[in-house]
């Protein structure tokens, strides 16, 4: 191979009978890179993680993985991934160290060799303690901790996690967000598709933004925030539910200007001398509020909707 | 290039399937041992010895067997049948829709039909101990008179496949388990209640016979009598083996399709 890229697709499409969730994206991702995809439920985002998990075929286009081709070296390509899917699919009955060590016979490990990952796998996801009880009796976190602890089972090269942390408490994402960043210390390829704007930003080196089924913008999170948004954001609500009529007033402070239902985002260089500004010149929101620039003000700015739609 | 899989592999893929499903039984067998052994034997207590009773009175012998030889063999194919349909309908759903553990498994190296050989493998390694039982308790209460009683374990395998293979390959496309409570009751009870398992088949008007030989159940209860009292013709028997691979090797083929689609749409 001629290049690093561990994972390369072109024009790649998948369709579901009349439906087109995923309309010719391109893909190539580094070794080692941590790799996100960006954008809201039905964005095509789970569509492409299956394609690239080599569990499901792209009705166009052309996937390599590790230089080989899913269509004919499926089992070897997953051989070498680890797969953490949007639902847990877990073996509820059965205990936590049960469910690692049996997936592990699937790829082919040794008794022996299952057992010690198994140990060191509970340990590195602070399941120990836990081992032998139900996985039905878990938290929410655990149970996505375990599912994180079986998609290393077999020391993948890529792991490909689908929503890692949705559902979760603040406590739990946090802890999850630090096991992969130790997995990316280590070396391992991270690919992982989110709609929190805050773990595309913490987790990512480079990502997509995908909306309906295409790649709308790629990069690295600050570059995308420099390309596409200001430096800072004037958030401001008003007693009225009728935010558009504050267009026209509020237009002149702002470089652009975002109404949406329960708000109206001004996108401005310096935040706070903006909204001295507003203040006065006689315009009273009921609350306002200056943050920097997020992913989410990309998203905005480049599909006219807020993620969570 | 790292080498290939291929060449390390110490254990197929279907069989890696198989010990999964093997492995999880080993953690949940104990409730269905007891009843497995426990359940024959008061069911030929009751109808064998109790509802034969009446028979052997009022009736004599029925096909030159007492009654309680006569349904014995008859409860081997019935409950093969049973195990067929309870290992595939609801447990196939859950794996593929409710938990989706068939799509953990496919995210392994194992591909759809490793998921499915091993599954039906390991239906089949549990008809084939639950036949030797049912074969050894039959024996005990002395409805085995013949040699050819030593292939009912394989039968019993044969007759499960039959049910199994096409129902793993219909749950595998199933939206909801809606229609398998219809399947059982307008397809399986009445089959289990009229495929001559209870009394013979000359027992029904002349009309009514190809519609109970219709019947799969039909084929197993017939082949299941012929192993234990070694009689009827060979070729026969090998029409009734014949149905029965039929409906198994149409049950793979069909759900390589289904669980294809299922687990890599």
């Amino acid at each position: 191979m001629t290049n690093d890229y561990v994972l390369e697709a072109r024009r790649l499409v998948k369709r579901f009978g009349d439906f087109e969730a995923v309309r010719g994206i391109d893909l190539s991702i580094e070794r080692g890179e941590s790799f996100g995809f960006l954008g809201p439920n039905g964005a095509g985002k789970t569509s492409t993680m299956r394609m690239i998990s080599a569990v499901s075929q792209p009705t166009e286009g052309t996937i390599t993985i590790f230089g080989l081709d899913p269509s004919t070296h499926g089992p070897e390509i997953r051989q070498r991934l680890g797969i953490v899917p949007q639902e847990d699919s877990l073996e509820l009955e059965l205990s936590v160290r049960l469910n690692l060590e049996m997936f592990g016979r699937y790829f082919d490990l040794p008794r022996r060799v299952v057992r010690e990952r198994a140990t060191e796998l509970l340990e590195f996801t602070q399941l120990s303690e836990r081992a032998n009880e139900k996985v039905d009796n878990l938290s929410g976190g655990m149970k996505r901790r375990l599912t994180i602890a079986r998609g290393l089972i077999n020391r993948p090269e890529i792991l490909i996690l689908d929503e890692p942390t949705t559902g979760l408490d603040p406590q739990a994402r946090h802890l999850l967000w630090d096991r992969l960043y130790r997995l990316k210390r280590e070396g391992v390829t991270l690919i992982i598709t989110t709609h929190y704007m805050d773990e595309a930003e913490q987790l990512c080196d480079r990502l997509v933004v995908m909306d309906r089924g295409t790649i709308v913008a790629e990069g690295a999170p600050r570059s995308l925030i420099d390309r596409y948004s200001t430096r800072e954001v004037v958030e401001l609500r008003f007693a009225s539910d009728n935010h558009e009529a504050f267009h026209d007033r509020l237009a002149p402070f702002a470089e652009r200007l975002e109404i949406l239902p329960d708000r109206v985002l001004l996108y401005v260089h310096e935040g706070d001398a903006t909204l001295r500004e507003i203040h006065a010149s006689g315009i009273t929101p009921s609350s306002a509020l200056v943050r920097r620039s997020s992913l989410e003000d990309v998203f905005l700015h480049l599909t006219g909707r807020s993620l969570s739609d | 290039m790292t080498p290939t899989t291929h060449a390390t592999q110490r254990q197929p893929r279907w069989l890696r399937s198989w010990w999964y499903h093997a492995a999880f039984y080993a953690q949940t067998w104990r409730g269905s041992v007891a009843s497995s052994i426990l359940f024959p034997i008061l069911y030929l207590a009751s109808l064998g010895v109790g509802v034969g009773h009446l028979v052997t009175a009022h009736t004599g012998l029925v096909e030159g067997q007492t009654y309680l030889h006569f349904i014995a063999p008859s409860l081997l194919a019935t409950t093969t049948m049973q195990l067929g349909e309870g290992e595939s309908l609801w447990p196939v759903l859950a794996s593929v829709k409710w938990i989706r553990t068939y799509h953990a498994a496919a995210a392994t190296p194992l591909e759809p039909d490793d998921i499915l050989f091993g599954k039906l493998a390991w239906v089949a390694t549990r008809a084939f101990v639950t036949s030797i039982i049912y074969t050894i308790i039959v024996g005990c209460f002395g409805a085995l008179t013949s040699w050819w009683s030593l292939t009912l374990p394989l039968i019993g395998v044969l007759i499960t496949l039959a049910f199994s293979a096409p129902l793993v390959a219909y749950a595998a496309a199933a939206q909801s388990d809606a229609s398998f409570t219809t399947l059982y009751r307008f397809a399986f009870v009445p089959m289990f209640l009229f495929s001559a398992t209870f009394y013979p088949v000359s027992a029904y008007p002349g009309y009514l016979r190809p519609v109970v030989q219709f019947f799969p159940l039909y084929h197993g209860v017939a082949l299941v009598r012929a192993a234990a009292y070694g009689r009827g013709s060979l070729a026969i028997q090998l029409a009734h083996v014949a149905v029965l691979v039929g409906l198994a090797v149409t049950g793979v083929l069909w759900g390589r399709r289904t669980m294809r689609r299922r687990l890599t749409d």
